[in-house]
């Protein structure tokens, strides 16, 4: 089925300026997988060297961090939307 | 370059004297032209997410917080073109700590407060490399 992803402006410069990617996918990391096969240098953003998603990326599904649902296999259905959201930190050094 | 008027620099200004001697940090809407430039339309204060013990030199946006940002500036056809956040007591410089956690072409803005008075305020830009920061001219409207 087809799902949009939501791509957060820091990432729209590997997505051709667009915010929104239909994807077909089952699961949030189905989806995760299709976006970084169509625009491949985003990869690197999103996965560490690991194959995993990188700490400071988060994947939400309908409002929900993916990491307090089933991770990567989280299911999408029809209605579901798939956010990429930044974490945002800073301050100074002391 | 990105565009801050008078009202904008008042608000990211009151805000850190508010929230002194903690960090405060919020987002900056607008849009992101071709040219990489970005014209901000409206200041988007939020609460520091970070334990109170650490806020005095820390500063963390909840991810449901940035979610709730970015459908609100969709709604209004706004991007999150920045985050701007205060160092009480410190210049008005990003840190190795904000550059770890920065990300490439959102501005961040950064305004020092002095013994709870706003003073410098300047923006910076991640380089693609992630190497350090550059300085971001303001442009005033």
């Amino acid at each position: 089925m087809s799902v949009p992803v939501y791509i957060p402006t820091a990432l729209r410069q590997f997505t051709g300026g667009k915010s929104e990617i239909n994807v077909e996918a089952k699961t949030a990391g189905e989806a995760i997988e299709q976006l970084t096969i169509q625009f491949s240098v985003l990869r690197k953003h999103l996965y560490n060297d690991q194959n995993a998603l990188r700490s400071f990326v988060n994947v939400y599904v309908n409002d929900e961090d993916i990491r307090h649902q089933s991770g990567l296999q989280t299911p999408l259905v029809a209605g579901s939307t798939v956010t990429i959201v930044p974490s945002i930190a800073g301050g100074v050094n002391l | 370059m990105i565009t801050l008027n008078a009202n904008h620099l008042k608000l990211i200004k009151e805000h850190g004297q508010k929230d002194y001697p903690y960090e405060c940090c919020g987002f900056i809407l607008g849009h992101l032209n071709q040219d990489g430039t970005k014209h901000t339309h409206e200041i988007y204060p939020i609460e520091n997410s970070r334990e109170e013990s650490a806020q005095h030199n820390r500063f963390l946006i909840d991810p449901k917080e940035f979610i709730k940002v970015e459908s609100y500036a969709r709604k209004n056809r706004l991007d999150v073109v920045g985050i701007y956040h205060s160092h009480p007591d410190h210049p008005a410089k990003p840190s190795q700590f904000d550059l770890d956690h920065a990300w490439p072409v959102y501005s961040y803005v950064i305004v020092s407060v002095q013994k709870g008075k706003a003073s410098d305020l300047l923006s910076w830009e991640m380089r693609p490399d992630r190497s350090g920061f550059d300085a971001e001219n303001i442009k005033g409207e």
